[in-house]
């Protein structure tokens, strides 16, 4: 059996998706994100090794909890679909013992995946690194059409219920035409949730990773009002997660 | 009508299942009297106390009746004649007394302190005279510290409200007819008994004096509902004048107020208003309850605590909520008066409380966390429907079960001193029967276990032999008279044992189990430190592996408190407590093998260590529920400190949220929970500048406390204790 690399488990999860939440964040990324705040999680293969039913069995440990809140398990990372295969079956088998499964994703993956994984997990929330080339948030080989065809389909196509959050870094992605192309997209998908705005936060820093992460300006509560506003105009649901 | 007190709330309150709309807001009279009170509290902020009374010893005839502002008050009664004013009480130690007033710049009256001298040995001299030299060490060491042998004993909670249900002349008349069912064989204990209850009938006609001086005639039951309440304050206040223990609670009284207070509105004689007033009128007394303290007590209970804990909702035996309007009215007063430690409002938390009361109760939390939760389910097989907590943690019976309170010994310092066979590990002076000092390179987890096991034995016998003392000796010369008058006479005992320093030993010995352990030694070949290498499992994230040696240590060490005879045959009970004398435990405990340095704190209550819990809340949550309540009857104390974001992205999930996690903590057995509901930045601002939040209140294990009147040390404690902080 195929086992998972894991950088670390957050039991009280209540930011990730509905209720409380067991995060287990997955080590692994294919993005190489400027605003990333677990650059410590972007190499592949390292971690803890853990096995499906390992796994399966510390989460049991916070069933009740997620029961009683409507909660259940976010997988974040790293992107977890770097390690579709382990996904995949440690999924099932959450669905297996009634837990409500999400991925904190950045869907930059092939199709086939993303209709894999789809059978097993109830809720995606992906982040769309940058509509406009203009702003460097990812590197080079960020391939958006892929993204946006993959959130089509997981929304319009298999009917997968859809939250988009949107990083928000001042002078990066709050410019107009950036937010306009995203609520353009947004009102594409019939089974978006809302989006969800994260303000940018320096408390990942620290962190040694991959990046030499350059100095981002973390946006003030107006800035943020702001984008939620003009989110909010376009008719567009919105949230606020800081 | 009614067989009791019990029986009467049982069958006459009205569970309340609604929201809390109906609350009103302070009224103008009620602001009038906070902003009185509010300059006195900022004098007193300054100064350490406001005032205090060299001239007298006090007792419940000791001060004329005082008021605030008497024509502006709806409950009154103070301790002395002024407000905030304290007053000595000095048969619990005349030296303490001394030292306490010297310390804020006052002198008893010679006279008193003349006659003390003479003719009336107190409490204190009366523990010192038979302690031995072993024991003194033992306390001057730091291995038991903070037990009631220079001040009251307190934790006993009298059933206050039987003053207002049945009038002083018919408690007065059951106890003489209990007098005469004592038999008078000879024994000591008859002949203490029969002269106790004397003593309480007289401290009865003294409360009855003492309410005359207020104009209330207290003999007859309270017809209404501001008699009911004043009555029982009264009763309360004449306990406090009395006494100073170190938690002198007021019971639970919701359910008992809120049956007059209905009543009163039913009949058209009091508005919501009105009653609120009442309500938020009593708390403004209980917060002003004040002793006087050594400096040495204020450095182990810090924030000048009085435990005036009012427990809030339970079940009835059969499973009804016992949530009333006056439940909420008692939370309300944390909006209409402001936060406050005290009185330490406790919510008894059932799975079946109204889903409303639940998310009130949480938001109230949320805003001012001064609330604490005990779990109803499993402290009522124990000790019935009508139990309330005393102090922070310890449930009776009200009125049928009384404690001899014990502070703590301090259980990670034991096992150091265990592995230098006797000695202690900061000084190298022998404190107990003498071993050789471990040698092996690598500690080998079986013969420490044999080693503690050994010292644990000497130090519970000699431990038992303190409480025996004290006890004996708090009975002998400060005895609670007007607390056990209202008491039943014939009483269910405990003798409470604590422990400090409980996940510092777990740890540790996960360290020496796991990991490798090589002791270090200083020239005079006595174990100072411990080079640890390699992994091992901590406790306080939900792992098997170190839960385990937790709960084996809580189920052994309470097995060794019940092998020593205790006091007139209390029944042994542990709780995992600290308060905030974790601080001062750290300080007197030397480097331990799971990596804490020396004189660093240990984590408050059965806490996991600062900063060791990896997995989040809930796996921390989950190895402190797995402690059996069952062998720690005097409570399990946790202190879950988070930032208000990490609860949920807006107010109704973090309601939602905290629900469920208190739903199911308490579902898995979880006995206690303080929670701190604060972001790091306000609490580090409020160290730089603390005259910008008076009033910011944090719980620290059992017990809520304003972090202005914390020291440096125990602020910087507050602030590094888990933060369940998620990047």
């Amino acid at each position: 059996m195929v086992k998972g690399n894991i950088n670390s488990i957050e039991t009280f999860g209540t930011l990730d998706g509905p209720g409380i939440r067991v995060v287990i964040f997955m080590q692994g990324c294919m993005l190489e994100c400027i605003y990333c705040h677990n650059s410590d999680m972007i190499q592949r293969g390292v971690g803890k090794k853990y096995s499906v039913n390992k796994l399966l069995k510390e989460i049991m440990k916070y069933k009740s909890y997620m029961d009683t809140s409507k909660g259940g398990i976010t997988l974040s990372g790293g992107e977890p679909l770097t390690q579709y295969k382990f996904v995949y079956s440690f999924l099932k088998e959450c669905k297996k013992n009634g837990i409500h499964t999400a991925l904190d994703t950045c869907c930059h993956v092939n199709k086939n995946v993303i209709k894999q994984v789809s059978k097993v997990c109830d809720l995606f929330m992906v982040c769309i690194k940058q509509f406009s080339k203009n702003k460097k948030i990812s590197h080079s080989r960020y391939n958006l059409n892929k993204v946006l065809d993959n959130i089509l389909y997981l929304s319009n196509e298999l009917g997968k219920t859809i939250i988009l959050r949107h990083v928000l870094v001042p002078g990066y992605t709050d410019g107009k035409e950036e937010l306009d192309k995203l609520t353009d997209f947004a009102k594409k998908l019939k089974n978006l949730q809302f989006i969800e705005i994260l303000p940018y936060h320096s408390m990942g820093e620290h962190k040694s990773g991959m990046l030499k992460t350059r100095k981002l300006n973390i946006p003030s509560e107006k800035e943020v009002l702001k984008c939620a506003e003009f989110i909010r105009k376009k008719g567009i649901k919105t949230k606020v997660n800081c | 009508m009614f067989k009791d007190i019990k029986n009467f709330i049982k069958s006459s309150y009205k569970p309340y299942e609604g929201d809390s709309s109906f609350l009103k807001g302070p009224t103008k009279r009620t602001i009038r009297l906070l902003k009185k009170i509010n300059i006195l509290l900022k004098k007193e902020t300054k100064k350490g106390v406001l005032s205090i009374d060299t001239k007298v010893s006090s007792s419940i005839l000791s001060h004329k009746p005082g008021y605030i502002n008497k024509k502006n008050e709806r409950i009154v009664g103070l301790q002395t004649d002024k407000p905030l004013k304290r007053a000595v009480k000095i048969f619990g130690g005349l030296q303490s007394s001394e030292i306490a007033a010297s310390f804020y710049g006052y002198r008893l009256d010679k006279k008193m302190t003349e006659f003390f001298k003479k003719y009336r040995k107190t409490h204190n001299e009366g523990v010192m005279s038979v302690y031995n030299d072993d024991i003194k060490k033992l306390v001057w060491k730091g291995v038991i510290t903070g037990l009631p042998d220079s001040y009251a004993r307190g934790r006993l909670i009298g059933d206050y409200r039987k003053v207002a249900f049945y009038g002083v002349d018919k408690l007065v008349q059951s106890k003489k007819e209990d007098f005469n069912k004592i038999p008078f064989e000879s024994s000591e204990e008859n002949i203490r008994l029969r002269e106790e209850v004397f003593e309480q009938i007289t401290a009865l006609e003294e409360l009855k004096k003492m309410a005359e001086g207020y104009g209330f005639d207290i003999s007859q039951p309270a017809s209404n509902a501001k008699e009911a309440i004043q009555w029982t304050y009264l009763a309360y206040l004449a306990a406090i004048k009395e006494q100073d223990g170190a938690a002198m609670s007021l019971g639970r009284v919701d359910s008992f107020f809120d049956v007059y207070i209905e009543k009163d509105i039913q009949e058209g004689k009091l508005t919501e208003e009105h009653a609120q007033e009442l309500i938020d009128d009593l708390v403004i007394k209980l917060r002003l309850v004040r002793h006087l303290r050594t400096p040495q007590y204020n450095e182990l209970f810090a924030g000048d605590p009085t435990w005036v804990t009012c427990s809030l909702g339970g079940t009835t035996a059969d499973g009804k909520p016992m949530i009333t309007k006056t439940s909420y009215r008692f939370l309300q007063t944390l909006f209409n008066l402001g936060p406050s430690p005290e009185p330490n409002l406790t919510v008894l938390w059932s799975k079946g409380l109204f889903e409303n009361f639940k998310r009130f109760a949480v938001y109230t939390s949320i805003k001012t966390s001064c609330l604490q939760y005990e779990n109803d389910d499993i402290m009522k097989p124990y000790f019935n429907d009508d139990y309330a907590i005393s102090c922070c943690v310890s449930a009776m019976d009200t009125g049928k079960d009384t404690q001899f309170f014990g502070a703590r010994c301090n259980i990670a310092k034991l096992l150091l001193i265990a592995i230098n066979g006797g000695k202690d590990e900061m000084s190298g002076e022998l404190l107990g029967p003498q071993e050789p000092v471990m040698d092996d390179k690598v500690l080998d987890y079986n013969k420490v276990i044999i080693r503690f096991d050994k010292y644990l034995d000497w130090l519970c016998k000699n431990y038992a032999d303190m409480m025996n003392v004290i006890h004996y000796m708090h009975d002998k010369y400060n005895y609670e008279r007007l607390q056990m008058a209202l008491h039943d006479t014939f009483v269910r005992r405990f003798m409470a044992f604590g422990i400090a320093g409980f996940s510092v030993l777990i740890d540790s010995l996960s360290a020496i189990k796991y990991a490798q352990v090589k002791p270090v030694k200083n020239n005079d070949g006595l174990i100072i430190d411990y080079e640890t290498k390699g992994e091992f499992p901590k406790f306080g994230n939900d792992d098997a592996k170190v839960d385990l040696i937790a709960i084996e240590v809580v189920e052994k060490i309470e097995k060794v408190f019940k092998k020593y005879r205790c006091y007139r045959g209390a029944t042994p009970t542990m709780s995992l407590l600290t308060i905030t004398s974790n601080v001062v435990y750290g300080k007197k405990t030397g480097n331990t093998p799971d990596g804490r340095r020396n004189g660093e704190p240990f984590a408050p209550g059965a806490n996991p260590m600062n900063g060791r819990d990896k997995r989040g809340a809930l796996a921390s949550l989950n190895s402190v529920a797995k402690i059996p309540y069952s062998r720690c009857l005097d409570g399990i104390s946790n202190t879950f400190s988070i930032i208000p974001n990490t609860l949920g992205p807006d107010e109704t999930k973090r309601t939602e949220n905290l629900v469920s996690l208190l739903d199911v903590y308490f579902n898995k057995g979880g006995h206690h929970i303080n929670v701190n509901v604060i972001d790091k930045d306000r609490l580090q601002k409020a160290m730089e500048h603390p005259e910008k939040y008076p009033n910011l209140t944090v719980r620290v294990s059992g017990y809520a406390v304003n972090f202005s009147k914390l020291s440096k040390e125990q602020q910087l404690d507050v602030i590094s204790r888990t933060f369940h902080l998620k990047v």
